[in-house]
């Protein structure tokens, strides 16, 4: 029974800041090898070679990359806000290094000294320490926008800020329906709770995984929602004046974004670390690890091991890495969005469809409390179909050309023609901005 | 339960430990040799006309507002949905009506125009 | 121990930068302006986040973070932007009366923290960390989560101050659509 206590003392502390340091670096290696897929996969797409010159496959590049990047020569504008221009970057980039400690990512180890649990800080806030992060984020862009003193720098930064507000609000009432079934706002409890159910909740609450899965694309500035870069439009929006490794900073900072957000996706909606079958199962109870209840509602004592640790450790890293690559398929299948699009897509229909869709969860999970139905398969099944209906209302029922204007008009008979009207008055002074 | 965030102390510290250092060893290792035209806000080769700061669009502004009444609205919701089923239906009615009242904030907007970008 | 630290930590930039925000404008360089204030801003709001995880107040840090340092500050660098303060910015109080005002401010706070720390009975309050029932809180938190032990009162015994905060969010849209969307005739 040793091996099942918490890990506590010195080991702990020892154990505590490898995995600090341990995550730091992974996401730091995961950031410059995504750099590296991207353009793999591009050139996939495209039918190009791609990077293959430093390195077998072009391995070393995103190294050749560093180095290119900080032996280049650093720009500032003359005109720019010195101070604020060189805390920008570093605004940008400490807060999109730090959201990923909340998630876990394999099951607990045993050691000799006791149960490492396999999550950076498992703190009672969970979720919403994610937020709260990703709502920080929105300095760093807007002040490097601003500090630049170049207007399409200063466009890119308001419309990266007014575009990342928008979409917090859709993220954060998609993930209440998660909150719901989980019953708590710690990622660990959200594992768990799917294990308990049999389900990942991407089947109970699909229509949920679909709004957090845009929403999370708009909230990484990624295509088909990168208006604040939009090369057409804004040169590259609010990094336009950086160069050399402060540029560096904020592609840092964009990688790891999108590795927090499929990560999370991993973790909300497809099981976390958690493979199917109930063999790896694990949750501290009580001061039990213990791997479910029995009919009695007894506690099930959970036997972790090495290896399950290592296996549930891929099975989140192959998770992980399939968003990942979703983000760069996403990014050569959809056309850009125009920024108008982008804002009534939020507020007229992820706002609005969330806010019904955690109604609709709601009454149905209380129905089901009614009846007497117990947490688990069967909950999961009634469910299922309840979201997959409202998935189907949302895919090809709800917008079908009404609220968000199309680049083009098809002529309809029956409905007039929508063209944005904007009457100039002669006397007003000109408003900029778009 | 306070002891559960020593972790994040350390890693907020690293991750800000490496943000000046990539910050102050780039500014030591890379060449600088500024002209005037390299210092010019870059505007694609036009010669920049006008300030930048001037006074910008207020839709800005109704989008933040927006953000603050809905944010808020999602932070009354977590609550809600942790507690949901221990709260039951008297929970669920109080929390519709304000889903409701919330709601009619937002139609009103809508049909004031305050969401439209155009 | 470690608490104690951290809370004198947190309690000292919540100061530091709280007298940042009064004297953010007149940073020497081009550092100074509104926005610096707005950020020393920012910082006194994360330091006293800090102060509730401190207290065991989890769900309140969180929100003073997602709702204060993320939402209403961005509202404020808005209507800093919106009113281009951010350039040439004019100190509001100049030249001797800056100098008094800073001397009494500054010389009250000094008195009162002196007095509540050195005076009779000073210093009682600190043991407030060490008071607190934790073992109590820990419990709690333990059984329903940091945010379930919110919902319980939250939605029972002030469901009516609950229902009233709907209302005073839609007035806020209200109004603010009256501001900006006025037609100048």
């Amino acid at each position: 029974m040793d091996m099942l206590q918490p890990i506590s003392g010195v080991p702990a502390l020892v154990a505590m800041v490898g995995k600090v340091l341990a995550v730091f670096t992974a996401t730091m290696l995961v950031v410059a090898y995504t750099t590296l897929a991207e353009r793999k996969i591009s050139a996939w797409i495209q039918d190009r070679s791609g990077p293959n010159r430093v390195g077998p496959w072009g391995l070393l590049q995103p190294i050749a990359d560093g180095i290119k990047n900080f032996l280049k020569e650093e720009t500032m504008p003359a005109t720019a806000n010195r101070f604020w221009f060189v805390a920008g970057p570093m605004l940008s980039i400490t807060p999109a290094l730090v959201t990923i400690a909340v998630v876990p990512f394999a099951a607990p180890l045993p050691t000799p000294w006791g149960v490492v649990d396999m999550i950076v800080a498992d703190i009672p806030i969970g979720i919403l320490y994610i937020l709260a992060l990703s709502s920080l984020g929105v300095y760093g862009l807007v002040l490097s926008g601003w500090s630049s003193n170049n207007k399409y720098a200063f466009l890119g930064g308001l419309r990266a800020s007014a575009q990342m507000v928008s979409y917090e609000v859709a993220l954060g009432l998609s993930l209440v329906s998660v909150l719901m079934l989980a019953g708590n706002v710690t990622l660990t409890q959200v594992v768990w709770q799917q294990q308990e159910m049999g389900f990942w909740f991407a089947f109970p609450l699909s229509l949920g995984f679909i709004l957090f899965l845009i929403s999370a694309f708009a909230e990484t500035n990624r295509l088909p929602f990168d208006m604040p870069e939009a090369e057409s439009e804004l040169v590259t929006g609010y990094h336009t004046e950086y160069s050399s490794m402060k540029f560096s900073m904020f592609f840092i900072a964009e990688y790891s974004h999108m590795l927090t957000a499929s990560a999370l996706m991993a973790t909300l909606f497809f099981g976390g670390w958690d493979l199917p079958g109930a063999w790896d199962n694990a949750f501290w109870h009580e001061g039990m690890l213990i791997a479910g209840f029995d009919a009695a509602g007894a506690p099930i004592l959970a036997q972790p091991a090495w290896w399950k640790t290592l296996l549930t450790l891929a099975g989140f890293g192959l998770k992980t890495v399939f968003f990942l690559f979703l983000y760069i398929w996403v990014r050569w299948t959809l056309p850009r969005f125009r920024y108008d699009q982008v804002m009534s897509l939020g507020w007229k229909v992820m706002l609005p469809t969330a806010l019904a869709y955690v109604m609709v969860v709601s009454a149905t999970v209380l129905v089901l409390d009614l009846l007497e139905v117990s947490y688990g398969f069967t909950f999961g099944l009634v469910l299922t179909l309840v979201s997959g209906l409202c998935t189907v209302a949302f895919l090809f029922f709800l917008d079908s050309d009404r609220i968000i204007s199309g680049a083009s008009v098809p002529y309809r008979q029956d409905r007039p023609v929508r063209m944005p009207v904007t009457q100039v008055d002669a006397g007003a002074p000109g408003l900029s901005g778009d | 339960m306070s002891g559960s965030y020593a972790p994040l102390l350390i890693l907020f510290g690293v991750s800000i430990l490496n943000a000046v250092g990539i910050a102050v060893a780039t500014h030591i290792v890379n060449p600088r040799r500024p002209t005037p035209q390299k210092d010019m806000p870059y505007e694609s080769g036009m010669i920049p006309l006008g300030d930048t700061r001037e006074r910008f669009s207020v839709k800005f502004y109704m989008v933040a507002i927006s953000f603050i009444v809905f944010d808020l609205e999602t932070i009354f919701l977590v609550p809600w949905a942790v507690g949901m089923r221990g709260l039951g239906w008297g929970g669920f009615v109080a929390m519709s009506l304000f889903v409701v009242v919330l709601t009619l904030g937002l139609v009103y907007e809508w049909k004031k125009g305050g969401l439209e970008w155009d | 121990m470690v608490e104690t630290v951290l809370f004198w930590i947190f309690g000292a930039v919540a100061l530091g930068s709280a007298f940042g925000v009064v004297m953010g404008g007149t940073l020497p360089g081009k550092g100074g302006s509104p926005v610096a204030s707005l950020l020393f801003m920012v910082s006194t709001l994360a330091s006293v986040a800090g102060i509730y995880v401190l207290l065991e107040a989890h769900f309140l840090a969180a929100i003073q973070v997602m709702v204060y340092a993320g939402a209403i500050m961005v509202l404020f660098l808005f209507v800093i932007m919106l009113l281009n303060l951010g350039h040439e910015y004019q100190r509001d109080m100049k030249g001797w009366m800056a100098s008094l005002m800073l001397f009494l401010v500054s010389g009250a706070l000094g008195g009162i923290l002196a007095y509540r720390f050195a005076g009779p009975g000073g210093g009682a309050e600190l043991d407030f960390l060490a008071e607190a029932n934790t073992a109590a809180m820990d419990a709690a938190l333990a059984e329903q989560g940091a945010v379930g032990v919110i919902a319980e009162p939250l939605y029972t015994t002030y469901v009516v101050p609950f229902e009233l905060t709907g209302i005073l969010l839609l007035v806020a849209i209200v109004g603010a659509l009256a501001l900006a969307k006025r037609r100048v005739a």
